[in-house]
């Protein structure tokens, strides 16, 4: 100790501790919203290229998106607000669409996998598909990121509807390694079996929810204002 | 605390040696092993923490007539919660990929026992520039410590450092590495290091003693 | 410390019932073991030789080294980590780099035996620590099978055992999944007469099941190993999945396969029997079997690997000494709940 210990303190008063507290709260506060004023344009910034840059990687023709979302009757709407596991309609340089691009979750090998894909209304495919966030295991599981013949499987994954258009036609299945024998079919990883069997699953539930929607009602689509990148 | 005239150079100096907060204080070991997976995310947290140490520590010392005892914890955790959120916005406006890197554990410099220790033991004692000086070592021994333990990961878990490809030409990575029991494993790695050093020094200290003692 | 080791040797451990030293008791399971290990060579060739040499040097070398540096006496003479060196290679694929099982090695003696005191003070079995760091630490390495009975295994060393240190290894030899990763991925059962005699894929020494449980055998027969441990852990696994296969035959196998695959025989056997890390008591005894079994079947139906017999011994260990305190005898002359 410094400072000899005072034997007898004086009391502290009800006014000192108010004084204290109230005083470091509304410095506190002030300098919290300070920073956040200032730092609010680079952070919507880099969020919005953090994301233009995934749907650029899973869309490569995307040049504006427009988030959309189901309403309760399950027609295709714009987004009220941003959605935890968005999707959205991508048009091309000229205002053409071109296609969508769908974020979705499901249970990997230690945790959620959240995946970004892209869809395609020509070829009636899924055409790209990048990551955005897993736990993994480093080496084994996160090769479906970085797996050459299993990134190939992208090139067109069939998703193609039923002929009612309420589903799939065929579901989106991962197969072993070097077995795919169909379009809709995913050549899955050897030792990192649960893993690209669950990108399998969650690819399949999320197109079995958004497809036929947007099969039905995204060419007719207008968006309410095209937000430009 | 034998020493009344310490001046700030010492109070930087101890910081990186004989009280490093990770291996000689074992203070904030919760990111020092969570985050140490590779040499950037060492030095950000590093980098953060210490920003947070100086700012809190300048605050509390320069408020220490004016902060009560019976409020000083509330008062403290207050200012150290404001500084973290400060540096969480200022990481996310750096850049994004970094913030999602660090993840959860940028907001959890609040609960770094490391932080409230030493602006309960040394800022609210102390006048501002020592309290500032003792934050700027204690963040940078934090920083080093996380540093060595994060280029120990990363250079075998990863094969890379700061991303760069040390070993061309299929180098075998050790997973468990840049897993959380890889932190355990390196930590305790340099821990022996740093111990055996100590227990040198202390010998050579003694012997040197003696030597006096005797001559 | 010379004289801790020595009392170590007359412990309190209930398989010394004749007051065997541990080079007699140990000398009995190399015996037991033997034809294990033959059978091993026999059906993995020349690769799984080198792996089980590898294993047991790496094992003795570190003990040897630790002992000298840490001035005690070497305890390699009593051919416990002879053992252990031997068991850990039983456990390893077959194809698994040297290197790697050097670093096991190194690794399960030098955390999991001599950080807690050495021989007789281990809280985990050392052969399994060593196999469960390499689990982590080279997952893809751990989870490539070779196939068994190739031709030429004789002859032809697999490329990858022969990986330069810290460099990943390449594979030339043919590999298959085990019938656990079958189990687990495909939904195929193999069937019993075929895991029983070996014919499957699996660690080196795991495959066997008929040679193991005669290794078993003799040592109850001799008195020197706990035959509740196994029998518990048998009767568990066997009771617990029946009542799954039970409720729903296509998804759950049936006890045979649960009890002849993976390396729960081996484990049951040779590993949950540690006498160190297993507990006192008989009752202990049977309920740490039990914990086990259950472990093995919850993390095979439900767990993220195919696997769980290493992972679930290792647990038993951290339990053990607690159920021996759940278990303790009551003190002659004490009422109940006293002590």
């Amino acid at each position: 100790m410094n400072a000899p210990a005072p034997l007898q303190r004086k009391p502290t008063t009800v006014w000192q501790m108010y004084r204290s507290i109230v005083g470091i709260g509304a410095f506190c506060a002030l300098l919290i919203v300070s920073v956040y004023q200032g730092t609010a344009g680079r952070i919507a910034d880099n969020r919005a290229r953090f994301l233009g840059n995934a749907i650029e990687e899973v869309l490569p023709a995307a040049h504006s998106t427009v988030e959309v979302a189901l309403d309760a009757n399950g027609a295709l709407v714009g987004a009220a607000e941003p959605a935890d596991l968005p999707a959205y309609l991508a048009y091309g340089d000229n205002g053409e669409l071109v296609g969508a691009v769908i974020t979705a979750r499901g249970m990997g090998y230690a945790d959620n996998i959240t995946v970004l894909y892209s869809y395609s209304f020509e070829l009636k495919a899924i055409v790209g598909h990048k990551v955005l966030e897993s736990k993994e295991t480093p080496g084994l599981g996160d090769k479906v990121e970085l797996e050459p013949h299993f990134l190939a499987n992208f090139e067109a994954l069939d998703a193609r509807l039923n002929d009612d258009g309420t589903a799939l036609a065929n579901a989106i299945v991962t197969v072993k390694e070097g077995e795919k024998t169909e379009a809709w079919q995913l050549d899955g990883i050897t030792g990192a079996t649960i893993t690209s069997d669950a990108i399998g699953a969650i690819l399949n539930r999320a197109s079995g929810f958004w497809l036929p929607a947007l099969e039905r009602d995204a060419r007719d689509f207008r968006p309410p204002q095209s937000t430009e990148e | 605390m034998g020493k009344k005239q310490s001046n700030s150079t010492d109070e930087f100096v101890k910081g990186l040696w004989r009280d490093n907060p990770v291996f000689i204080q074992m203070l904030g070991l919760c990111p020092a092993l969570a985050v140490s997976n590779t040499a950037i995310n060492a030095l950000a947290m590093g980098a953060a923490t210490t920003f947070v140490l100086v700012m809190a520590g300048l605050s509390v010392s320069l408020l220490r007539n004016f902060i009560p005892r019976e409020a000083r914890i509330v008062s403290y955790i207050c200012i150290i919660a404001t500084f973290v959120t400060c540096v969480d916005y200022a990481i996310m406006a750096i850049s994004i990929e970094l913030h999602r890197a660090l993840g959860a554990f940028i907001a959890l410099i609040v609960v770094n026992c490391l932080i409230l220790g030493r602006s309960e033991a040394f800022a609210s004692k102390n006048r501002p520039a020592l309290a500032v000086m003792d934050g700027l070592g204690m963040g940078a021994g934090f920083t080093a410590a996380l540093f060595f333990i994060g280029v120990m990961r990363e250079v075998l878990g990863s094969g890379t450092l700061f991303g760069v490809d040390l070993f061309p030409g299929g180098f075998q990575t050790w997973t468990v590495m840049v897993l959380p029991s890889g932190g355990f494993f390196a930590m305790a790695i340099w821990l022996l290091l740093v111990n055996r050093i100590r227990q040198y020094q202390a010998e050579a200290e003694k012997r040197a003693g003696e030597q006096e003692a005797a001559s | 410390m010379a004289r801790l080791s020595k009392l170590l040797e007359i412990g309190s451990s209930p398989h010394v019932t004749d007051g065997a030293s541990t080079d007699v008791i140990m000398r009995n399971v190399f015996m037991a073991l033997l034809p294990v290990t033959v059978f091993a060579v026999y059906a993995f060739g020349a690769g799984a030789a080198l792996v089980i040499v590898a294993a047991t040097a790496s094992c003795v070398l570190t003990e040897h080294w630790l002992c000298r540096w840490t001035g005690q006496p070497s305890t390699v003479g009593d051919w416990s980590i002879a053992i252990t060196g031997l068991l850990y290679g039983l456990t390893l694929p077959p194809d698994l780099p040297l290197w790697m099982v050097f670093a096991g090695g190194v690794f399960g003696v030098a955390i999991g035996k001599f950080l807690f005191g050495g021989l007789g003070m281990n809280a985990f079995n050392p052969a399994l620590v060593g196999r469960a760091f390499l689990q982590a630490a080279f997952p893809q390495a751990m989870t490539h099978w070779q196939a068994p009975f190739a031709e030429g295994r004789f002859e032809h060393i697999p490329s990858s055992v022969l990986a330069m240190p810290f460099w990943e290894p390449a594979y030339d030899a043919v590999t298959t999944a085990t019938p656990l990763a079958l189990m687990k991925f495909e939904a195929e059962f193999a069937g019993g007469r075929e895991l029983a005699a070996g014919l499957t894929s699996g660690s080196v020494g795991e495959t066997c099941g008929v040679l193991i449980l005669l290794g078993g055998v003799y040592l109850v027969a001799r008195n020197m190993m706990n035959w509740r441990i196994p029998a518990s852990i048998f009767a568990t696994v066997a009771a617990v999945t029946w009542a799954f296969q039970l409720y729903d035959p296509a998804t759950y196998p049936g006890p045979v396969f649960m009890l002849f695959s993976g390396g729960l025989m081996l484990g049951a056997v040779f590993m949950a029997t540690d006498m160190v890390a297993s507990p006192i008591t008989n009752a202990g005894c049977w309920l740490y079997g039990a914990l086990i079994g259950v472990l093995v079947v919850v993390i095979r139906f439900w767990g993220g690997m195919p696997e769980g017999v290493m992972y679930a011994i290792l647990l038993a260990n951290a339990v053990s000494p607690h159920i021996d305190n759940l278990i303790q005898p009551r003190v002659f002359g004490t009422g109940r709940g006293a002590g």
